[in-house]
């Protein structure tokens, strides 16, 4: 395995092949949890965490794995870590995981862990999925922190929960963007990213599923049904 | 070879095995830790609205400077022991659940949209050094705008005057309703006056108080934007202030002193 | 009693939208909203599926992993909840897995309709979701069949509206850009933010 692979399994997934802008997954929890930097960072440890580890397990075992129950064991190992970071959050940071709620346990069914136990870990080497699923991890993280501050520090003046921008409300200057607040802004702010690195990325941008012609007032001939 | 039926069961139960022995050793470890933090968690709010919170101390060693008090709201009495329940582990909101322990409110007195009230609730004492009381947390909860808000309030010695008030948990409008978490709005209840001749006068109005106003100390500001959540916050006083609701122990207390 | 559950059943639509209010099962949501047809298939099959599971997980919950649940069978003091998780998600892979076998040969005309979506829905955290805030929520038996149903059509109310106005939306002139995946991000949140004029609403 040469260091260039190592490489590009964790750079691409940051914007070129991002999980969630161009893969669309993993984008549930995405939005509920975004409106507080450091609980999205507390979201993210867990969703890297869990899908490095998910990948390094299974491809570990992927040559003993039979097809027959392939779904249903990755399933297992999947639920089991993530019960194992809910349990560390409820024990270690009680505030968050309060605020996390059931999106904690929603990362089982987080599209990323499985598509990349799928695509990636049941066919390569271990510490390379295990990379892969840091690449993709950070790459949801990317796009979760980017949408959590621009709704923290626009919809409530704070950064981290430090004030940055002081509002009205506490005898400041700054009135606070309370459609920010508002957990449907991210899906706005996450569709003007796309915009963002579709214009950047080129490639990215998907086909019409019909062409266009030219409009013309000369009949085509050629088309014209003929009646003899 | 991989899909033989032998082959498959060893694979499951492993995986199995292991995976049980990796969440249930997690889960069985810090279950210690995880129960403190839930008690911790709610002790926590009731010591900031008895504005006796100082964070070098640990929680549970301040909150034993506070009494947990049963009360029986039709009398307005207080007392220690309830059934078999241990007064740490009584849970009011699970409590209505049960038709045994607790009543319906009929809907012409059900202002604060709680449905259920418990027979028996559960009050702290905050007592000063020569034992009289100082203070008096009281639970309170009644419907917002998009879901209940549970809360505590708590009132100075003379029953008649707001401490502080504080909620734990809500799901109100971030940015709008929400704000009944801001610091600012909730130190603004401290001083207010609950009743005017004997009736509930504390109120969040609409829009700013004007301190010239002869009424202002029974008047909170509003949650701007938030008429709903200010609206259900007036209507939850009202009912937890009223004979339903504490205003017997108030009675019990000033007859008793 | 029936005006509890319509309320119930009201408020899981409309005032906590699966889709557009709690914001579930988005990945499919938006993976397969471009034609009304595929839209009404799935949310049928997540109807289907939530019915059956929510119901069966309030019983797993309330007979098995509780606090204290297993007196019945003469065991006291114990508390599964740490498994809770990987028992619904076992649930609902094997109920989905049951059912697409049941239709396959019995009603091989639903099959063929809904078949293909099946599969999609065991990863659908829509249906886990449900599971969990019932369990949040801590509903009754019959008030758990309400809600598997409610969340279940709300969720299929939202995708159908979503599949019909991307539909409306194909021979637009977008920007190159926001073409196909980002125009439906912000369509999505507009329709969540008129969702949320839903709150409040009291029965």
């Amino acid at each position: 395995m040469s260091l260039k692979q190592y490489q590009e399994v964790i750079i691409n997934p940051l914007i070129k092949e991002n999980p969630i802008t161009l893969q669309i997954l993993g984008i549930c929890s995405a939005l509920a949890v975004t409106n507080n930097l450091s609980v999205t960072m507390v979201m993210c440890v867990a969703v890297t965490s869990v899908v490095s580890f998910s990948n390094l397990f299974i491809s570990l075992i992927r040559n003993y794995i039979p097809s027959s129950i392939r779904i249903i064991v990755q399933m297992t190992i999947i639920a089991s870590l993530v019960i194992v970071v809910d349990e560390l959050l409820k024990a270690y940071d009680y505030e968050t995981s309060k605020k996390l709620s059931v999106f904690v346990g929603l990362i089982i069914t987080n599209c990323i862990v499985m598509g990349r136990a799928e695509a990636f870990a049941m066919k390569q080497k271990p510490l390379v999925s295990f990379f892969d699923g840091l690449g993709n991890g950070i790459g949801y993280s990317i796009i979760l922190i980017g949408v959590a501050f621009i709704r923290e520090l626009f919809g409530a003046g704070t950064l981290f929960g430090y004030e940055i921008l002081p509002l009205v409300s506490n005898g400041g200057w700054y009135m606070g963007n309370n459609l920010l607040l508002l957990p449907p802004s991210s899906f706005i702010i996450i569709g003007l990213f796309i915009w963002l690195i579709r214009s950047l990325q080129k490639d990215q941008i998907e086909e019409d599923d019909f062409v266009v012609t030219k409009h013309s007032t000369t009949p085509d001939l050629s088309k014209r049904e003929i009646n003899v | 070879m991989n899909d033989s039926i032998l082959k498959t069961i060893a694979v499951a139960f492993s995986v199995c095995l292991i995976c049980s022995l990796v969440v249930s050793s997690s889960a069985v470890s810090l279950r210690d830790l995880q129960k403190e933090n839930k008690l911790n968690d709610r002790r926590l709010k009731v010591l900031q609205v008895a504005d006796i919170y100082d964070p070098s101390i640990s929680i549970s060693e301040q909150f034993s400077k506070l009494e947990s008090k049963y009360i029986d709201f039709d009398s307005g009495r207080i007392f220690n022991e309830y059934k078999d329940f241990n007064i740490d582990e009584y849970d009011q909101i699970v409590v209505t659940k049960d038709s045994n322990l607790s009543s319906s409110v009929p809907a012409s007195e059900d202002i604060a949209i709680i449905k259920n009230r418990e027979n028996v609730g559960k009050i702290y004492i905050l007592r000063n050094d020569i034992n009289k009381i100082q203070k008096l947390i009281l639970p309170i909860r009644g419907y917002g705008l998009w879901g209940t808000l549970y809360g505590f309030i708590a009132v100075e010695n003379d029953f008649n005057t707001i401490s502080g008030i504080e909620f734990y948990e809500h799901k109100e409008t971030p940015g709008l309703g929400a704000e009944v978490d801001n610091p600012k709005w909730k130190s603004s209840w401290k001083g207010k006056k609950i009743y005017n001749n004997d009736q509930v006068a504390l109120e969040v109005i609409k829009g700013k108080v004007e301190l010239s106003d002869s009424d202002s100390m029974y008047k909170i500001d509003g949650l701007s934007g938030a008429t709903l959540t200010s609206r259900g916050v007036t209507n939850m006083v009202a009912y937890w202030f009223s004979d339903s609701g504490y205003a017997n122990l108030f009675r019990e207390l000033d007859y008793e002193s | 009693m029936f005006e509890h559950y319509l309320s119930i059943f009201i408020t899981t639509v409309f005032i906590e939208n699966i889709a557009l209010s709690l914001f579930l099962g988005m990945c499919t949501f938006i993976a397969i909203s471009k034609k009304i047809d595929a839209a009404f298939g799935l949310g049928i099959a997540v109807i289907v599926v939530c019915m059956l599971t929510v119901p069966l997980n309030n019983l797993i919950y309330n007979f098995i992993l509780r606090e204290d649940a297993l007196t019945w069978l003469g065991i006291e003091g114990t508390n599964l909840e740490f498994v809770e998780l990987i028992s619904y998600i076992g649930v609902i892979a094997a109920s989905v897995q049951i059912l697409e076998m049941f239709l396959d040969k019995y009603v091989p005309a639903l099959y063929n309709a809904l078949g293909q979506f099946l599969p999609l829905i065991t990863v659908n955290c829509a249906i886990l979701g449900a599971s969990l805030f019932m369990v949040e929520k801590d509903l009754l038996f019959m008030e758990s069949i309400v809600y598997g149903f409610g969340a279940g059509f709300g969720w299929a109310l939202a995708i159908v509206v979503l599949a019909g106005i991307r539909e409306k939306l194909k021979y637009s002139d977008i920007p190159e850009g926001l073409k196909g995946l980002g125009t439906t991000f912000i369509i999505v949140g507009l329709m969540s933010f008129g969702f949320m004029s839903f709150g409040g609403i009291s029965l």
